[in-house]
């Protein structure tokens, strides 16, 4: 078994053999893996980014899920169900992720119904329209393609397999997304406006999906130079705002903000700022749907414990009766 | 979700026939069988396989990191195992 080697005196000291070849591993783009030796604080760091993202990931089954029994066809149902089990998935990828650095699932799922840990606070919005349904799978789904697909190359292995696993699914949910708010605007004029709605109430929320502005953001640098984060915030939120504008041309819609227009020198769109206070308000708690996401998550835990118990029961019958000889 | 009784499985999954199976994460199951569908819906949503194999993840006898050096020195110095250790002249055929 492993032996740990005695501690240096000054553990991030140059005379660390362990620090060394970590150092080494991220400098030369290679990945860590999950028995390699490993700073406490990039071993933290992920745990509570994976961990978020996680959470996000069941969560965020929770806004579109209201609309699984409401959607307008069995098509559209499908395609919801699909979806919204995708988001699932992308929950268990990451929380195995998250147990390769020594976390315990329970324990995280305790932490997110006591409000322990955090989740992306664009869940906490909800989605009042079927137009919601799709403005969600465009820009939320959008961005989070924007944030997941620089984390392929981050430097610790399982979380980066995770997320290739999760990009590959994310290109359905964007493109679902889209191609509802394509039939609605090919609908009536109430139609239409009623994707427009759903565009305003979105566009802010998703930007600030990107966390607060780098020189606001204290754990970037960090987490940048050990290659978990491969571009900063402002970053990947310009290339969301470059990526989405001809998409809107394209659907037909107006982004909600007046500041936007297309900057011939530096190549890219100048936007407005985001109301940082609300997103603020929103991590801190106190956003539309906050109380209302966490509460169910954790009714959704304790109505499900019996199952958990039955399944334990019968497995360790099961395993008992085999012992015994008899037939399973 | 999970239930700290329910112990952690480690998935592998052939893609395809003719290709070897392929750790691709883990979940938590009460059982053999579980661990199975589990798996199946969890890794194989979109036809990503055509087996799978769960093994209790406490199975699993790895070699440690610490190891490394020692544990993999033996084939280190052993350059006649590999075919570009032979010199043979350009104008031998088929070698």
């Amino acid at each position: 078994m492993t032996t740990a080697p005695a501690a240096p005196a000054d553990p991030a000291g140059p005379a660390d053999p362990l620090q060394q070849h970590f150092d080494d591993t991220i400098a030369r783009d290679q990945r860590v893996e999950p028995r390699d030796w490993m700073p406490d604080g990039y071993r933290r760091t992920l745990v509570r980014q994976i961990a978020q993202h996680a959470h996000s990931e069941i969560i965020g089954m929770q806004p579109e899920g209201d609309w699984i029994t409401r959607a307008p066809s069995l098509r559209r149902k499908a395609i919801l169900f699909a979806k919204v089990q995708d988001e699932a998935g992308h929950g268990l990828y990451l929380y195995s992720a998250a147990e390769t650095l020594g976390a315990d699932r329970a324990d995280l799922t305790q932490r997110l119904i006591e409000g322990r840990q955090k989740y992306s606070s664009i869940f906490n919005y909800p989605a009042e329209t079927f137009a919601d349904v799709g403005v969600i799978g465009w820009f939320v789904d959008g961005a989070a393609i924007c944030n997941q697909v620089p984390l392929c190359r981050s430097s610790y292995g399982p979380y980066a397999r995770a997320m290739v696993r999760v990009c590959k699914e994310e290109s359905f949910h964007q493109r679902q997304g889209y191609e509802l708010l394509l039939t609605m605007m090919a609908g009536t004029e109430a139609q239409r406006a009623m994707v427009q709605e759903a565009v305003d109430r979105w566009w802010w929320p998703s930007l600030m999906m990107f966390g607060p502005p780098d020189g606001d953001s204290p754990n970037s640098a960090q987490s940048t130079a050990w290659k978990i984060k491969r571009h900063s915030n402002d970053e990947l939120r310009q290339r969301f705002v470059d990526m989405t504008v001809p998409q809107a041309e394209r659907l037909g819609v107006a982004l909600p903000d007046p500041e936007l227009r297309w900057n011939e020198e530096r190549g890219r769109h100048d936007f407005g700022t985001p109301d940082w206070t609300e997103l603020q308000r929103v991590i801190s708690g106190d956003g539309p749907r906050n109380a209302e996401r966490v509460s169910r998550r954790r009714a959704a835990h304790e109505e499900g414990a019996w199952v958990r118990e039955a399944a334990a029961a019968h497995a360790a019958k099961q395993a008992q009766r085999r012992e015994e000889g008899a037939p399973a | 979700m999970s239930n700290p009784d329910w112990p952690l499985y480690e998935v592998f999954v052939r893609g395809k026939r003719g290709l070897n199976h392929v750790h691709v994460g883990s979940l938590h199951a009460a059982d053999d069988r579980m661990a199975l569908t589990h798996a199946r819906d969890l890794y194989t949503r979109r036809n990503e396989g055509v087996s799978i194999w769960v093994v209790r993840s406490s199975a699993i006898t790895a070699s440690t990191p610490d190891e490394k050096d020692p544990f993999f020195a033996p084939s280190g110095d052993k350059v006649y195992r590999h075919p570009t250790f032979y010199d043979i002249p350009a104008d031998v055929p088929h070698i």
